[in-house]
């Protein structure tokens, strides 16, 4: 049984040096452009920051792997297979896509460097999993964080790849990679530009008391003065359905798994990732930290394993909405 | 980059209403020359990203601390930050919190988000210039400061 590495976000080099440096295994990232999730305004690397962070974390043993996972466009298919060229170049330790024409232009031009199957894929049975490893030769998946710790358990044992799942960080629909809710509102989403509820959409408006929030003119939620606020996106928005308003679809939570590491190491998950490259290094350096010494002490001994309060406390203090869950991972019905 | 680790812990306090109530009344100008003066230093030093202050060019900006009343208007024009004499009218772009938050963000205590999520920072304006001058912000790195050495020596000989 193998210690699952810690897979942590950067969205600059702050944040990468602040994971490296608390104890992170892996640090991921993407480039400033549209072939990744996260392209928000002055976030991700150029190429400068980015060899400059490949080596800070390979001269302290950690590894980079290069998120290039929204869907190519029409017309535009270079923008992505010129993504993989630079990752290559650069010396990336693996690059994470979901778009099956920019994995099978990855594994045919650059086989040497590896490739894992990212969570916009969207694959969440073994034999799409295995697929992949057959066409694309994918190392690693990263499961969508729709299933139940028993289903992760049973890909593990039908799969050769390795299995990556979320550990911390917010939660939405969870409809990764073919949710077009975003677009709904604004004709933009994460598949097409890099984002979900682009920023320029958004309008926060305060008044005496209460906060509105919109996108692209459309009500989504209205803070009274001492609730939490959350992401702007539409599928954790309050709406009114048949006479009643609340949230509709997901609550603003994030995931915190915690309390499950002594399972997840049992069940053989190769790798624990943390969501939040649009977030800041304090962030980066608070998730990171609490991982790290909560992920060795679940290895150690994982029958004495028990949640330290000052892990719980610092990680729930920066969850989204102040809230966290366990998510699907334990969910009695299927 | 700043060792938050090695900077005394700041609490969340807030300062008594009468500081502010005084604070609103007194002029203003000072606070927004001396904070165009820090941000026109940090420039000098070269930890601003050239890229993302081409894009802040002509904004205008309002940092509002609340529990000491203090407002400072401010913009970014022709390669250096400016104080604005004329607050009349909406800034692209305000941020409002108690002097505790500010504290806590500049020495890397706190995460922005968190501060917005649980209510304590306030962000108006023009969302994607928010959003880009925040991440101006997460992704500056400082160079290294002690704040041993920044100790008086009365107080590290203690």
């Amino acid at each position: 049984m193998a210690k699952p590495q810690l897979v942590c976000p950067a969205g600059s080099l702050a944040a990468l040096k602040a994971a490296v440096d608390n104890g992170a295994d892996d640090v991921y990232l993407g480039f400033r452009n549209d072939t990744n999730a996260r392209n928000f305004a002055g976030l991700n690397f150029d190429d400068k920051s980015l060899a400059e962070g490949v080596r800070y974390a390979h001269q302290r043993g950690r590894k980079v792997l290069a998120a290039i996972n929204t869907y190519a466009q029409a017309g535009r298919f270079a923008d992505w297979t010129r993504s993989v060229d630079r990752a290559s170049a650069l010396g990336i330790d693996a690059v994470i896509i979901a778009d099956p024409a920019v994995l099978d232009y990855a594994a045919q031009t650059h086989p040497g460097l590896r490739r894992h199957l990212s969570v916009q894929a969207s694959a969440t049975s073994y034999e799409a999993i295995n697929f992949c490893r057959e066409k694309f030769g994918i190392q690693r998946a990263v499961l969508p964080r729709v299933l139940t710790l028993a289903q992760v358990e049973n890909v593990i044992r039908n799969t050769e790849v390795e299995i990556e799942v979320f550990g911390f960080g917010s939660l939405c629909v969870m409809n990764e990679g073919r949710c077009w809710l975003s677009s709904y509102a604004t004709g933009e989403s994460p598949n097409t530009v890099g984002a979900c509820s682009p920023a320029k959409f958004v309008q926060w408006e305060k008044k005496p008391t209460e906060m509105d929030v919109r996108l692209n003119g459309i009500l989504i939620d209205r803070y009274g003065n001492d609730e939490n606020a959350g992401y702007p996106t539409i599928c954790k928005g309050r709406f009114e359905v048949a006479g009643e308003t609340y949230y509709a679809m997901e609550e603003p939570a994030s995931l915190n798994v915690l309390e499950m590491l002594p399972e997840i190491i049992r069940i053989g998950v190769a790798a624990i990732k943390v969501e939040g490259r649009q977030r800041s290094p304090t962030y980066v350096a608070q998730v990171t930290r609490n991982l790290r010494q909560a992920l060795d002490a679940a290895f150690a001994a994982p029958e004495k394993f028990s949640v330290k309060p000052a892990w719980a406390a610092e990680l729930g203090k920066v969850a989204e909405g102040s809230q966290i869950t366990l998510g699907a991972y334990n969910r009695p019905w299927r | 980059m700043i060792d938050s680790s090695r900077i005394p812990k700041i609490p969340s306090f807030s300062l008594p209403a009468l500081i502010a109530r005084i604070g609103t009344r007194l002029p203003q100008f000072p606070h927004s020359v001396n904070l165009a003066l820090a941000l026109n230093a940090a420039k000098r030093l070269g930890v601003l990203p050239e890229e993302t202050l081409e894009q802040i060019e002509d904004k205008r900006f309002r940092v509002t601390v609340l529990d000491t009343g203090m407002v400072a208007d401010f913009t970014y024009r022709g390669g250096a930050f400016r104080p604005l004499w004329n607050t009349a009218g909406m800034p692209d772009l305000q941020f409002a919190a108690p002097l505790a938050a500010y504290l806590q963000m500049v020495s890397r205590q706190e995460d922005p988000d968190t501060l917005f999520f649980n209510r304590t920072l306030s962000i108006e304006g023009d969302t994607e210039l928010g959003l880009r001058v925040k991440n101006m912000l997460d992704a500056l790195e400082w160079p290294q400061l002690s704040w041993q050495g920044l100790r008086p020596t009365f107080l590290a000989k203690g």
